[in-house]
């Protein structure tokens, strides 16, 4: 049993929680990322780690409430326990000086970017962030981030904060030089920035977060195709070079179990289950 | 030694089985159990061999002859002891194993008629013994000595519970949320009930031995910081990673390893869907591609999961099938049909990227190969099509990685497994290993076999260091 020991609202059905799992903060690297499940009978649901604080043994995770499990994940409170909270998993990002350094998120994946875009700030590099959110009040983290970016710009899907879409960056990317870019978030949005990179050669890093069960190498649920290789992104990834990546088969295979989630859903709304 | 009764019935009492028709619907399981009046009825059939050959074809020799006669004097209680001394899972060997290949395969009364049935005879002890309670024995003297387990599996579990005898202190570290390994996470409910595999790791625990789960080791803790703290290491990790057909179109939608599927379907209680949260999806018509015991399971799965027609795809015959005859039977009495000498060439998919048909090609068997079974050949210009929209991939598994990627010096071998000397130590002092993570694919019996191996190594290792 692991304690939420912090709880916070960052954007509406987006939460911050800390959880108590000291074990775990001690191997922590930016990158990485847990499975919880919340009780008995609940699935494994994997989140990436925005941050880890050895002295006080937790973990940070943002999580966007977006069917059954994390909405029964929003619910909980300070004080309360999930079941199993396994980590951490994965291949840590890789952090050097690479010069400049363009990290790009959207929507809740902001955070955990937070984690990298520190790292690589105190790597010594020059480090341009930006955020995206489909709107105003769904972006998080930006006091954060501006701490550790050189310099920070905002996009909205809609504008209605800073730049509207992510275009304004093929016109960034053709006056800076950039080294390396860093990209977290939907998988359009890590399609479209590997598309801008592309001409210009920039090494480009995209955190895959395919529907995952066991996300131990297990069950190849994972499984996405990088070049010709197919590749398990729980122990071979989550960072794949985003220029190889076959993003469209990745979209279909996300979308694998929507009917039978809306079913789960609909079944936890009228009280199938308590929680 | 006593006489054998003057008339001895060729044909073994028969086992019990729930009705084919109904259990095609059910996950309970299928295999009934003899009842005491059937269990003393077969264990009669017994020669009571001087030189019992049985026990040669049981990997950790399992004292055949001697536990069947206290079954015959209804001494159940000290029958089950008899077993207890070679094997500390009974209860799921006698489910599981391959009996025809192993101990019943060598019985003297198979010449004449059915081999006893020894494997149904020791569950029927094991499942006498855990309705009326286990009997736990004494702890030993304490040895001072810490010793840490990788991998809550057969080979991981018997390691355990043998150190646990010897008086060494205990821990396993298992990554999934239950213990079990394949036993929990694989093999269906309907075939190995869950509440038996928790009963026999309750009974690991209750030794004295600390199972801490959501502990992926590699990640969380490596095997050399594990030695800082331990006097010893056992990995039995296990060969869980799914082998996949590299041809075109595996990744559509609907095509699952037999991991995922038997995960989804076990560990996280899919069947039971909406009530517990893991989502699965069978379409009506499903092709298993493999001949071993994860196809089998997968399938008779996928039918009780309420597929409409369920083919298995085995490129050889069925003679060269690796699963258990009685598995086999049993998927033929429930329904199953099977598609012998055939091969997937390509998946076809629709517009939405979900599998709806698979190419196929029909093959023959040409000359033995290094496995001693006959090579199957593609025969050209035989291909055709069948529809299929779920598809689930059961043709083999190797190690799981992380272990031997995080361990420097670690020997490995180029198939991934760990490299172990006669004694089932590693090329790292104080590290052994045993089961599949050793051999690749093998059986509950061989992981468990090397698991105690490794237990009465590390002791030796431990208690000479002194
Ligand atoms: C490695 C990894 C890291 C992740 N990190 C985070 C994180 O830091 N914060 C966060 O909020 N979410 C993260 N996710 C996504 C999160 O795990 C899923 O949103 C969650 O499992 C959905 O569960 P649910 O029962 O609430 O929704 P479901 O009812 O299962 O799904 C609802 C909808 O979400 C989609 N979905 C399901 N699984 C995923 C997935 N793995 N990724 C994206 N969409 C999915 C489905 O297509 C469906 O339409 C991560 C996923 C992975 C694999
Ligand atoms: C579907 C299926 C059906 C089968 N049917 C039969 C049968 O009928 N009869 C038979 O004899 N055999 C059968 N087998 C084979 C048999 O189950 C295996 O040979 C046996 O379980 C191997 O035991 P093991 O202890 O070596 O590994 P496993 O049972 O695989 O256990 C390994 C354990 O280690 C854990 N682990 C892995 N990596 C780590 C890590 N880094 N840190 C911590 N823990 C880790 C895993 O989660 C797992 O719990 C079947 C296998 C499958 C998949
Ligand atoms: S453990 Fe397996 S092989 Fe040995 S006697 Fe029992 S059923 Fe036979
Ligand atoms: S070989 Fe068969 S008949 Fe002989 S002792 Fe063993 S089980 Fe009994
Ligand atoms: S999640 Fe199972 S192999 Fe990656």
């Amino acid at each position: 049993m692991y304690a939420i020991v912090r709880k916070r609202e960052l954007a509406p059905h987006t939460n911050l929680f800390e959880f108590s799992a000291k074990e775990i903060t001690v191997k922590t690297k930016p990158g990485q990322f847990v499975i919880l499940r919340i009780d008995e009978d609940g699935e494994r649901v994997p989140l990436t780690i925005a941050g880890a604080n050895v002295e006080k043994g937790t973990i940070t995770v943002v999580c966007h409430e977006v069917g059954k499990s994390t909405k029964q994940l929003g619910r909980l409170k300070e004080g309360d326990f999930v079941q199993d909270l396994l980590g951490p998993l994965g291949k840590p990002a890789e952090i050097r000086k690479f010069g400049t350094v363009l990290c790009v998120g959207g929507g809740v994946m902001v955070a955990p970017l937070h984690f990298q875009a520190e790292a690589f700030h105190e790597a010594g590099n020059t480090v341009i962030g930006v955020i995206g959110a489909r709107t105003e009040s769904h972006l998080i983290y930006e006091d954060e981030m501006r701490k550790v970016c050189n310099e920070l710009h905002v996009a909205t899907d809609d504008g209605s904060r800073g730049y509207k879409r992510m275009d304004f960056l093929k016109g960034l990317l053709k006056a800076k030089k950039v080294d390396r870019a860093i990209v977290m978030g939907p998988v359009v949005t890590m399609k479209t920035v590997s598309e801008f990179t592309r001409p210009y050669g920039i090494p480009t890093v995209v955190n895959l977060i395919p529907i995952m069960v066991d996300g131990m190498g297990m069950c190849g649920a994972c499984r996405v195709t990088v070049g010709d290789r197919m590749m398990f992104a729980c122990v071979d990834g989550p960072d794949f070079d985003g220029h190889q990546v076959d993003f469209e088969e990745l979209m279909a295979r996300l979308k694998m179990f929507t009917p039978q989630e809306k079913l789960a859903f609909v079944f936890q709304e009228e009280g199938g289950r308590s929680q | 030694m006593s006489k054998p009764k003057p008339k001895i019935k060729k044909e073994a009492v028969p086992m019990p089985k729930q009705d084919p028709k109904e259990r095609g619907h059910n996950f309970n399981e299928v295999a009934r159990g003899y009842t005491e009046e059937q269990a003393v009825a077969e264990a009669e059939r017994c020669l009571q061999c001087v030189k019992a050959a049985c026990v040669n074809g049981c990997p950790v020799e399992v004292d055949i002859p001697a536990f069947i006669q206290l079954v015959r004097e209804h001494k159940f209680d000290e029958a089950i002891r008899k077993v207890k001394e070679k094997n500390s899972l009974p209860a799921i060997c006698g489910r599981v194993c391959p009996q025809e290949e192993q101990c019943q395969a060598n019985c003297t009364m198979g010449k004449v008629g059915d081999p006893v049935s020894i494997g149904r005879l020791e569950r029927f002890l094991a499942d006498w013994e855990r309705e009326r309670g286990y009997e736990i024995p004494q702890k030993t003297a304490s040895t001072g000595k810490r010793v840490a387990i990788v991998g809550a599996g057969p080979a991981g579990l018997t390691a355990a519970a043998e150190l646990i005898k010897f008086g060494h202190e205990v821990v396993v570290f298992e990554a999934l949320h239950k213990p079990g390994g394949v036993l929990i996470y694989g093999i269906p409910e309907f075939r190995l009930p869950k509440k038996i595999v928790e009963a026999e790791a309750e009974y690991i625990e209750k030794l004295g031995t600390t199972i801490k789960m959501d502990a992926m080791i590699g990640r969380l803790r490596t095997i050399e910081e594990l030695l800082e703290k331990f006097d010893a290491v056992f990995i039995g990790t296990g060969a869980g990673l799914p082998l996949f057909m590299r041809i075109p179109g595996e990744n559509l939608c609907g095509i699952y390893s037999a991991n995922e599927f038997l995960i989804r379907v076990n560990l996280m209680k899919a069947y039971a869907f909406p009530k517990s949260d893991t989502p699965i999806y069978v379409g009506k018509k499903v092709a298993v591609i493999g001949g071993g015991n994860v196809a089998m399971d997968s399938a008779r799965c996928a039918l009780r999961l309420g597929a409409e027609e369920v083919k298995i795809i085995y490129r050889r015959s069925k003679q060269e099938m690796p699963a258990r005859a009685e598995e086999i039977e049993n998927a033929e009495e429930e329904g199953i049909v099977f598609e012998f000498l055939t091969n997937p060439r390509r998946f076809v998919g629709n517009e939405r990227g979900w599998v709806k048909a698979m190419e196929c090609i029909r093959m023959r068997l040409g000359e033995p190969d290094a496995s001693g079974r006959r090579r199957p050949i593609p025969i050209e210009g035989s291909e055709f099509t069948i529809d299929v929209d779920t598809v689930i991939i059961a043709i083999g598994r190797t190690p799981n990685p992380i272990i031997q990627q995080t361990t420097e010096g670690l020997q490995v071998t180029k198939w991934g497994t760990i490299v172990t000397d006669e004694n089932a130590e590693t090329s790292i002092e104080g590290v052994y290993a045993g089961g599949d993570i050793v051999t690749g694919e093998a059986t509950v019996i061989s992981a468990m076999g090397a698991g105690k191996k490794g237990a009465r190594a590390i002791h030796k290792y431990l208690m000479k260091s002194e």
